[in-house]
């Protein structure tokens, strides 16, 4: 079977936009998610330390939020502060989806 | 001497490469075609060189075609894109138009979808690089009513500046009525017209379209120009409705409003605004935060970011980008989210005209 190893070529991926939620505590560290494992987790990462500092700073800046929702053009990610941490909510959006409010 | 438009072809796939460089040889512009198999090569060669359009395959290794489109349409906005994919996804056509791409299409199979693919392209290298509307072969949007009129024609005009988004409804060569945002016939007609740049395109008209605006097109033409003329004679202020109050003071004026908060996205220049007494903290958060999630969109290719909505204990707050200034608009408590958007939108036409 190696010789057709050979001629296996190796099919790159294209990164589909994630869908799903998941929670982190205050810290950033991520506790439950239902986004698929594909969907590589530095990118979660990404997401979940910008929504945190997000919250922080704004109640820094004397107005204290709840929630946020940061509306892209082909996502859409909701998240709601939960003692610190948050819950975070990402939704695609695509011409046909129903949450394509703007 | 006559210089051939280039293409650049991009797809890791030699296979795909080869045929696809045959089939582009069938263009009647007869374009001189250079095909590479890497986003990072296709970077090197836009570096050096100039071409008119780049074909772009969505499935590649190391670096994929969104990447390397986001790229392309930040770095070089008059380069024509076309993203080609096998892939029979809505999500990756929605992302793909989000950055702005001018053509997506699934790889053609038959010869009728190659020689409709064909034709596109020839359309696109067709296209001047002008400033000024992207739409119809990149006409001002002055040049498509007065054909659109000459011509008897009807048909309703879209036109996008930003996410305002504004409406002409043509019939019978006479321009029967028009809408943007939070204006309705000659108003909207004279705003719309006083946009400098742009996206718009032509749709089915809609002959059952009650009629507002009863002047003549040459009239209604003629008014625009002469209002545009006088605006940047005064200074480049083009609203031809309401020049007595600044945009800051307008957007105070709407329903709901709490505080408007304005600045420089360079961070050049003191924020502005109005219903803050101490604004500084809070323009230093929405700047933060605009750049913070308009990075992100970098990052997993979500596209533009629209708009960021917050909210909390004590009010409601949104925020958007529109040309280089940074909003962030303060909400009283009560208000729905719907009412919210609806608003948000008109702040930012007004902001856009």
């Amino acid at each position: 079977m190696g010789l057709l190893d050979f001629f296996n070529k190796p099919t790159p991926s294209l990164l589909r936009l994630p869908s799903g939620s998941f929670t982190v505590d205050r810290k950033g560290a991520v506790l439950v998610s239902t986004v698929a494992s594909s969907f590589p987790a530095e990118l979660i990462d990404q997401i979940s330390s910008r929504v945190l500092a997000i919250f922080q700073e704004a109640t820094a800046a004397q107005l204290p939020l709840s929630q946020i929702v940061i509306h892209y053009t082909s996502l859409k990610i909701t998240a709601r502060e939960l003692r610190g941490g948050a819950i975070v909510f990402l939704s695609p959006r695509t011409p046909f989806s129903s949450n394509n409010q703007s | 001497m006559e210089t051939r438009l280039k293409i650049l072809l991009v797809d890791d796939d030699p296979a795909v490469l080869e045929l696809y460089q045959e089939l582009l040889k069938r263009l009647p512009s007869r374009p001189e075609i250079v095909a590479v198999s890497s986003g990072a090569r296709a970077m090197a060669l836009l570096e050096n060189d100039v071409f008119r359009l780049m074909i772009c395959d969505l499935k590649m290794p190391k670096m994929d075609g969104l990447q390397v489109l986001s790229i392309v349409r930040r770095k070089y906005p008059m380069l024509r894109t076309v993203a080609l994919t096998a892939i029979l996804d809505e999500q990756f056509r929605s992302r793909a138009y989000a950055l702005g791409v001018d053509l997506f299409w699934h790889k053609p199979t038959t010869e009728q979808e190659v020689q409709m693919f064909l034709e596109c392209l020839e359309s696109l290298l067709g296209q001047e690089n002008e400033n000024g509307f992207r739409g119809v072969q990149s006409k001002s949007l002055m040049d498509i009513i007065q054909l659109e009129c000459i011509s008897q024609s009807s048909s309703l005009l879209r036109i996008a500046n930003g996410s305002v988004i504004g409406r002409i409804w043509i019939q019978d060569g006479e321009v029967i009525d028009s809408e943007t945002s939070d204006l309705k016939g000659e108003e909207a007609f004279y705003r719309i017209l006083a946009w400098r740049t742009g996206t718009f395109e032509s749709m089915a008209p809609e002959p059952s379209r009650e009629r507002t605006i009863y002047k003549s097109y040459n009239a209604l033409l003629l008014e625009s120009a002469q209002a545009l003329d006088e605006a940047l004679s005064l200074g480049g202020e083009t609203d031809t409705t309401q020049t007595a109050l600044s945009p800051l003071s307008r957007v105070t004026q709407m329903e709901g409003i709490e505080f408007v908060l304005t600045q420089k996205r360079t961070g050049a220049g003191k924020a502005e605004a109005r219903g803050l007494e101490n604004p500084d903290r809070l323009a230093d958060w929405s700047r933060q935060c605009l750049q913070k999630f308009a990075d992100l969109s970098e990052l997993i290719h979500a596209g533009p970011l629209e708009l960021v909505e917050g909210s909390g204990p004590q009010r409601q707050v949104s925020l958007a980008r529109q040309g280089d200034y940074d909003l962030c608009v303060g909400w009283k408590l009560d208000l729905s989210s719907a009412h919210i958007r609806d608003t948000m939108k008109k702040v930012t036409a007004l902001w856009a005209s």
